[in-house]
């Protein structure tokens, strides 16, 4: 019954929602909507258990000095920080100027951005090894993205000034762009996209059971 | 003429309100779909061809000839929507091959599936942490479990997580969603039973760390460093936190399978990661590990269809070069 109820309930819903998209009909083109409320609810619940599993590793590692157990004092820190701040300014904790606002703007948001920054770095550092010669596929890897990277920025046209307007770098880094590699790109999109309909096939059908933690 | 103007007006009472532009089509369209009425309402419609002159930018001069009122007809809703028919037809066709190859590969037949290099290496990369005496760690993508791509990522975990119970190798999941917690603790809990070491699991192997996105990847990015683990597997749904871990993990050595279906994020796995599986192959890798034989079956019937879909597109590029369009239309998905 443990694995029986969730693939039943799976496999009901499944139909349901394929069927939705076909019947614009009531309750049918209702029941995206209720399924998405349905799921919203569940995991506003759900964040509870992390939110108190975080909490309790956290707590756990400060108590048993494991390992780098200073890292955990800042989570458990801010972790209160912030649900006070938040709770105590009640339902107006966004607006402009309380203690979570300014939480939110002068700590989160710069320590989010410079995450984000650092995607700059990694991605001069992955193409260096990517754009190696090694090979024909990491040869034409190489020249395309030198012709895309060029034509991008107007050093590109300068040097390929010369030339008619639709020969120039610019010119051919549009053409890559929007002939190889939208070509690839649907590719691999029609194989997602028919991926995803054999996987959920076999995910309403029962067959495929391993996310409920079994065969 | 260059357009035609689409009015409407409502009837109420018996008598018509005034009439409002609800669309315009192209001159020679010979069909307008009205999607904004409510149910249970009359209506009346209008068209109007209509022709203009500009200079510069500026009306010089507009001219409309409107239609008679057309008769009125009511809006309902209807039990299938017929504009989407060829949407049905094609979930009907590979739903159809999908089974006939499941029951085919139940039957006992053998199933030529190609060898998928990124699943054929997650033996040796399990091993390699059990050799190094180092942690496995697997990435479960940043998203709920309301997306398909989290499914075939926590799919694959229930086998990773046998293999590393067997070869007992340790196994981290850092997670960034609750629910993909529960579902995880729990996959790799019965993972450990059947291997038969069910007392080697923990619950903090698989635990919750954010659902922030960049919050999540420099927790694991940190973890990363610290601990150095032998192996990384990032399989699910990822945005521009791919690179960041990827790369991160490329930094201290580890061996990486990644897998996701988000296009614009496989260029960076495929640079920074030993193997990548490319988009439906995220989708099959549970089916190809199982080798059960329901579900090699599914892989098949895909393929098939996969295959319709490629002669579809050769037959409507030689139609289209000879500017035969109407094949083209059969094809055209209108609402999403």
């Amino acid at each position: 019954m443990r694995r029986q109820i969730p693939v039943l309930i799976t496999g009901i819903v499944g139909v349901i929602l394929v069927l939705q998209y076909f019947i614009p009909h009531p309750p049918f083109n209702r029941m995206a909507n209720w399924s998405s409320d349905w799921f919203s609810i569940v995991a506003a619940f759900a964040i509870w258990l992390g939110a108190l599993n975080l909490f309790k590793t956290s707590l756990e590692k400060i108590y048993s000095r494991k390992g780098e157990w200073g890292y955990a004092i800042i989570i458990v820190v801010f972790f209160l920080l912030v649900a006070i701040a938040g709770f105590a300014e009640g339902r107006d904790f966004r607006n402009p100027g309380t203690g979570f606002d300014w939480l939110y703007n002068y700590i989160y948001s710069p320590l989010s951005s410079t995450m984000y920054a650092i995607l700059a770095f990694f991605v001069a550092s992955a193409s260096y090894r990517a754009f190696r010669a090694r090979n024909l596929d990491a040869t034409l890897l190489l020249l395309a993205a030198f012709f895309v990277m060029l034509g991008r920025v107007p050093v590109g046209d300068l040097m390929t000034s010369f030339l008619p307007e639709n020969y120039r770098l610019s010119a051919l880094a549009s053409w890559i762009m929007n002939y190889p590699n939208t070509a690839g790109q649907r590719a691999v999109m029609i194989g997602i996209a028919l991926g995803i309909v054999s996987a959920s096939l076999r995910i309403i059908l029962g067959i495929e059971r391993s996310h409920l933690g079994g065969e | 003429m260059k357009r035609y103007l689409i009015r409407r007006a409502t009837i109420s009472n018996g008598a018509s309100g005034a009439f409002s532009q609800v669309g315009e089509t192209p001159a020679g369209a010979a069909s307008f779909s009205d999607a904004q009425t409510d149910d249970d309402s009359t209506y009346v419609y209008s068209v109007s061809a209509a022709n203009d002159s500009t200079v510069n930018g500026r009306l010089v001069w507009k001219a409309e000839t409107a239609s008679v009122t057309s008769a009125p007809v009511r809006s309902s809703a209807q039990w299938f929507d017929f504009q989407r028919i060829n949407v049905f037809v094609g979930v009907i066709i590979l739903s159809a091959l999908i089974m006939y190859y499941i029951k085919r590969a139940k039957s006992g037949k053998s199933l030529f599936i190609r060898k998928i290099a990124g699943l054929e290496a997650v033996d040796e990369a399990v091993g390699r942490a059990t050799e190094m005496g180092r942690k496995i760690f697997y990435i479960p993508g940043s998203q709920d479990m309301d997306q398909v791509q989290t499914l075939a990522g926590i799919t694959i975990l229930g086998r990773v997580a046998e293999m590393a119970a067997q070869y007992e190798a340790g196994l981290d999941v850092p997670v960034s969603r609750s629910l993909v917690m529960v579902t995880c603790r729990e996959v790799v809990k019965e993972a450990y039973a059947k291997a038969g070491r069910p007392d080697s699991f923990q619950e903090n192997q698989v635990r919750y760390l954010t659902d922030d996105q960049f919050g999540y990847a420099a927790a694991i990015d940190g973890m990363v460093v610290r601990e150095k683990p032998a192996t990384i597997f990032l399989m699910g749904m990822f945005f521009a936190e791919s690179l960041i871990l990827a790369e991160t993990g490329n930094s201290v050595g580890a061996i990486q399978i990644a897998g996701t279906g988000e296009p614009s994020q496989l260029p960076f796995f495929i640079a920074a990661c030993d193997y990548t599986l490319i988009g439906e192959e995220l989708f099959v890798a549970s089916a190809y590990l199982s080798r059960e034989p329901r579900q090699l079956g599914s892989l098949k019937g895909q393929d098939i269809g996969k295959g319709l879909i490629l002669l579809a597109i050769i037959i409507g590029i030689i139609l289209e070069s000879f500017q035969i369009a109407h094949v083209s239309k059969l094809f055209k998905v209108i609402g999403q």
